[in-house]
C-alpha cells in the first residue's frame, strides 16, 4: 500500500518563478516528484497546483477545498506568493464563492487553518520580497504574518529564494517525509532550515580569496571579487556557491554578477541598490576583512 | 442562456478569469480578468535605474529572461549606449534570451496544453516495455491522479497509441525544458530570475568551454524540436482539424521583432532582427513598426480613468478597484486605435509577410503537410504552429551565434547615468511583444511602464468598447458541451496567457445576466 501525502500548493502574489524553479529539479526529477513513490511505499499527491493541473475554475476549486476538508490535518499547504492586504485584500482572488471572489487572504487562511504544516515557498512567502517592495502598494504580506494575526499556530516552514533552489524544497519535503517535521534546531531563526541557509555565500564563495586580498572587480568581466560591484554574499544565507543552479551547471558568481540577497528578509528593499556596494557594516561572521578593523 | 466562468483558469501563468454568456450554444460576450495587480510600475519609481532589469524579470517567472533583455534595451537606451553594446554581448544576450524561448514554447505545448488534448488515462492500457511509461501506468493504477484529474470530459480524440506516445514526450519535454534551463545558466548565471543580462552588455565572458557546452545542450533541443515537438504539433492538428476555425480572433498581428543581428542602430525598431519588426492583418500586408501608435486605455480597468488613452511613455498606473463598469487589472494596450494580436503567431507571420526566406519556407511547408491555406494560421492549430516553428527558427539559429563568440573580446561598455533621460527596450518574448519604457530624473527612475504580451492579448475592452484579442477570439465560438467547455480553454491556451498569477475557467451555473453588468 502506497502512502499518499496530500499537497495543496496555492500561488498568491507572485510570478511563478518559484513553480518553475521547481519544475528545474534535478535528481529527483519533477516527474519522479509527481508521478513517482518518492521514497518506497510514499507518493507525494500535488492535488492542486495551478500551472500544471489538468483541471480548472470550479472543478479545480473542488479539488483544493474537497482536499481541505477530506484530508484535514494531513495535507501540506504550500504557499507561494506574498499575500495582498490592502483594501479588505482586493488586490489578489483565487477562484468564486457564490459568485463573487475569494481573496487570497481568505485562501492562505482557511487552508493554513486545516493543514498540517504550511511550506512558504520563495522570498515573496517567506518575508514579503519583491510583491511587499517598497511602497509596497498592496501591503503584501509573508505567511507567517498572516498566521500571526489569525491565531493560527501551524508548523511553518520558510524556503526563500528569488526563486529557490529547487533542492532547497525538495529536500526539505524529504525530510518531513524520512524523519518528520523539523524540529526548531533544524531551522534558523527565520525559519530556515540550516541545511540549506546555514552558511553566507561569503564563507564558500570561490572569489573569496580575492576579497581577503583585496582584490576588486572594478567593472563586470573583471576577475576580482565583486564586492564593489554590489555583491550582497556577505549577508546572504545559502549554499548556492557548494549546490550551484541548473543541475549544478552554474550559479550567479559563476556569471560574473552579483548576489543580490535574494534568500534575505532584506530583499530588495535593503539589498538595493543591486549594484552598489554594500554600505560599510560590522559583518561580524565573516573572518579576516580587507577593511583592517578586523582582527587579522 | 448561460454564463461560464473559469476561475481560476491553469496551466496558465497568472490569476485569470473568463466570463462567457452562452445563447443557443454560441458564446454572445466573454470578458478577461486579471485577477492579480502587484504594482511594478510604483515599485520602481525612485529607484536607481539599473535595478529595474533585476525587478522587472520577477513580473513573470516564466518568461524572466525576456523581461531582462527589454529592461536592458531601454536602459542602454536612455544611458545612450544602445549602437555601442560589444558583439559579443549582443550575441550572449541573444544566446540567452533564445534558448529560454526555446524550452518555454516546449513547456506551453506538452506541459501547459497538451492535457487539453491528450488523454492520459490511456496509458493504463499500456503493455509495452517504456519504463517511463510503465511508471505512469503505476501511478494510475495506485488510483491518486492529481494534477492529471479531474478534467474537463468528452472529447480527447486521439487514437491510445498516440496518447501513451504523447505522455512519454511529455515526461521527456520536462527533461528537455531542464537542459534549455541549464543552457541559460551557462552565460547567465541561474534560471529563473538570471543575472546575466545588465545595462551595458552583460557579466559573463565567452570561453571556448562554455561555447561547446552551449552548442551541445542547444543540440538536445533541436533535435526534440524536429522530431518530437514539430510532429506532435502535426499529430493534434490532424485529429482536431476543426481548431483551425476556431478562436481567429481579431486578425491584427504585431510583433517588435526580436534577437538583434546587428547593433550599430540606435533605432529598435528598424535594426535588423532575426524576426522582423512590424503588423500583418488577415491580408498578409506587412506593416512598419511605428510606437508612436501604442496607447493603453484604462476604461474598463480597475485605473483611475485620467490615466486612458495615454502612449506608454506617458502613462500612469493609478488604480481604482470596484471602478463603475471595469473588471480587470489589466489595461487595454491599442496599437492605431485598433485591437492587435502578439505573440508567436504574430512573430513568425509578421516575418513571413516581410519575405523571410526561413519563415516562408517552413510556415508553407507546415501548411502543405496540412493542406491548408495561410488564412487558417489565424487559430487554436495556427498559433501552437506558429509557437513550434518560432521555436525551430529561434534553436537554428543559436549555434552559428554561438560560433561567433570571441572569447577575450569586450562583453560589456562602461557608461554614466544621466540626470535626466527617457529610454524604449522592444523585445519579442515568448508570448511576444514587450516593450519597457524608463524616464529617469536625478539619476533615478521617475516612472517605468512596461507594455507586456498578455497585456495586449488578454486586456479588457478599450474606451470605444473594442473587446479584446482573447474576448474576440471566445466571442462567437460554438461551445458543444457547456459542462465541458473544451473551445474556451484551448483557445485560451492556444494565446499561451502569461498573467504572473492565474486565469479563471469557468464551469456554468446558469448565473444570470443580472449579475454580469453590461456597460
Amino acid at each position: 500500500m502506497v502512502k499518499e501525502l496530500p499537497v495543496i500548493y496555492l500561488q498568491t502574489a507572485g510570478c511563478s518563478g518559484c513553480a518553475v524553479s521547481l519544475l528545474n529539479s534535478a535528481s529527483p526529477t519533477i516527474k519522479n516528484v509527481l508521478i513517482d513513490q518518492i521514497v518506497p511505499g510514499m507518493h507525494i499527491n500535488l492535488r492542486f497546483h495551478p500551472v500544471i493541473m489538468a483541471s480548472a475554475g470550479e472543478l479545480a476549486v473542488e479539488v483544493m477545498e474537497g482536499t481541505a476538508r477530506e484530508k484535514k490535518g494531513e495535507y501540506v499547504l504550500v504557499v507561494d506568493g506574498a499575500v495582498p492586504t490592502a483594501t479588505d485584500a482586493v488586490y489578489g482572488a483565487v477562484g468564486e464563492r457564490n459568485g463573487k471572489p475569494v481573496t487570497m487572504l481568505q485562501r492562505v487562511t482557511e487552508l493554513a487553518r486545516d493543514a498540517l504544516a504550511v511550506i512558504a515557498l520563495g522570498t515573496c512567502a517567506s518575508f514579503g520580497g519583491i510583491s511587499a517592495a517598497a511602497p509596497n502598494p498592496t501591503s503584501a504580506k509573508p505567511v507567517k504574518d498572516v498566521l500571526d494575526a489569525e491565531g493560527i499556530k501551524k508548523p511553518l516552514i520558510n524556503i526563500p529564494g528569488c526563486p529557490p533552489h529547487p533542492d532547497w524544497f525538495v529536500g526539505t519535503v524529504a525530510g518531513i517525509i524520512m524523519n518528520g517535521l523539523p524540529t526548531a534546531d533544524d531551522l534558523d531563526d527565520l525559519l530556515r532550515p540550516k541545511a540549506f541557509y546555514g552558511k553566507l555565500i561569503h564563507e564558500n564563495c570561490p572569489r573569496r580569496a580575492y576579497f581577503d586580498e583585496g582584490k576588486f572587480a572594478k567593472k563586470f568581466g573583471d576577475e576580482g571579487c565583486l564586492y564593489e560591484l554590489g555583491c550582497k554574499g556577505p549577508i546572504t544565507y545559502a549554499d548556492c556557491p557548494l549546490r550551484r543552479w541548473n543541475s549544478g551547471t552554474n550559479w550567479v558568481i559563476g556569471a560574473g554578477a552579483p548576489c543580490n540577497g535574494c534568500t534575505q528578509p532584506e530583499f530588495p528593499d535593503q539589498t538595493a541598490p543591486f549594484y552598489e556596494k554594500l554600505v560599510d557594516v560590522e559583518i561580524p561572521t565573516i573572518g579576516a576583512c580587507w577593511t583592517g578593523k578586523e582582527d587579522k | 442562456m448561460g454564463k461560464i466562468v473559469i476561475d481560476p483558469v491553469t496551466r496558465i501563468e497568472g490569476h485569470l478569469k473568463i466570463e462567457a454568456v452562452v445563447e443557443d450554444g454560441v458564446v454572445k460576450d466573454a470578458r478577461t480578468t486579471g485577477n492579480l495587480f502587484r504594482g511594478f510600475e510604483i515599485i520602481l519609481r525612485g529607484r536607481d535605474p539599473r535595478d529595474a532589469q533585476v525587478i522587472t524579470q520577477r513580473i513573470c517567472g516564466v518568461c524572466p529572461q525576456s523581461h531582462g533583455i527589454a529592461a536592458a534595451l531601454s536602459l542602454d537606451s536612455a544611458f545612450g549606449i544602445s549602437d555601442k553594446i560589444p558583439d559579443n554581448a549582443r550575441i550572449m544576450r541573444n544566446l540567452i534570451q533564445g534558448v529560454h524561448i526555446a524550452q518555454d514554447h516546449i513547456l506551453h505545448f506538452y506541459h501547459l496544453t497538451a492535457l487539453d488534448y491528450v488523454n492520459v488515462t490511456d496509458v493504463a492500457r499500456y503493455e509495452g516495455n517504456d519504463s517511463q511509461l510503465n511508471s505512469v501506468k503505476d501511478f494510475i493504477a495506485r488510483g491518486e491522479l492529481g494534477p492529471f484529474l479531474p478534467r474537463y470530459e468528452g472529447d480527447y480524440r486521439l487514437p491510445p497509441e498516440v496518447n501513451q506516445q504523447a505522455v512519454a514526450h511529455y515526461v521527456k519535454a520536462l527533461e528537455i525544458r531542464r537542459v534549455g534551463h541549464e543552457a541559460v545558466s551557462i552565460f547567465s548565471g541561474k534560471i529563473p530570475h538570471s543575472v546575466g543580462v545588465v545595462p551595458g552588455g552583460v557579466t559573463s565572458v565567452p570561453t571556448p568551454d562554455n561555447i561547446m557546452a552551449y552548442i551541445w545542450k542547444i543540440k538536445i533541443l533541436q533535435d526534440f524540436i524536429d522530431n518530437v515537438y514539430i510532429p506532435d504539433v502535426l499529430a493534434i492538428a490532424g485529429a482536431y482539424l476543426d481548431y483551425a476555425e476556431i478562436g481567429t480572433g481579431c486578425k491584427n498581428l504585431l510583433s517588435y521583432g526580436s534577437f538583434d543581428l546587428d547593433g550599430k542602430s540606435p533605432d529598435y525598431t528598424t535594426r535588423e532582427r532575426l524576426f522582423k519588426q512590424g503588423t500583418v492583418s488577415a491580408d498578409l500586408k506587412p506593416g512598419n513598426l511605428d510606437t508612436d501608435k501604442i496607447t493603453e486605455y484604462v476604461r474598463h480597468s480597475w485605473y483611475e480613468d485620467s490615466t486612458s488613452g495615454r502612449h506608454p511613455s506617458k502613462g500612469d498606473t493609478k488604480p481604482q478597484y470596484g471602478k463603475e463598469g471595469a473588471y480587470s487589472w489589466t489595461k487595454a494596450p491599442r496599437y492605431d486605435g485598433k485591437v492587435y494580436e502578439v505573440g508567436p503567431l504574430a512573430r513568425v507571420v509578421v516575418s513571413y509577410a516581410k519575405g523571410d526566406p526561413t519563415a516562408q519556407e517552413l510556415v508553407n511547408g507546415a501548411l502543405d503537410k496540412l493542406k491548408a491555406s495561410p488564412s487558417v494560421l489565424f487559430s487554436v492549430l495556427g498559433r501552437h504552429l506558429a509557437r513550434a516553428l518560432s521555436a525551430k527558427i529561434i534553436t537554428d539559429s543559436l549555434e552559428g551565434w554561438a560560433l561567433q563568440l570571441k572569447p577575450g573580446e569586450p562583453t560589456y561598455v562602461e557608461y554614466e547615468i544621466p540626470d535626466e533621460a527617457m529610454g524604449m527596450g522592444l523585445t519579442d518574448a515568448a508570448r511576444g511583444a514587450l516593450g519597457h519604457w524608463i524616464e529617469i530624473k536625478d539619476k533615478k527612475i521617475a516612472n517605468y511602464q512596461c507594455v507586456v504580451p498578455t497585456t495586449w492579448n488578454v486586456g479588457p475592452m478599450d474606451d470605444k468598447g473594442q473587446h479584446g484579442p482573447i474576448e474576440q477570439a471566445i466571442i462567437g465560438t460554438r461551445i458543444k458541451d457547456e459542462a465541458n467547455p473544451f473551445e474556451i480553454v484551448r483557445i485560451i491556451r492556444s494565446f499561451d496567457p502569461c498573467l504572473a498569477c492565474a486565469v479563471h475557467v469557468v464551469t456554468p451555473k446558469g448565473r444570470d445576466l443580472g449579475q454580469y453588468r453590461v456597460v
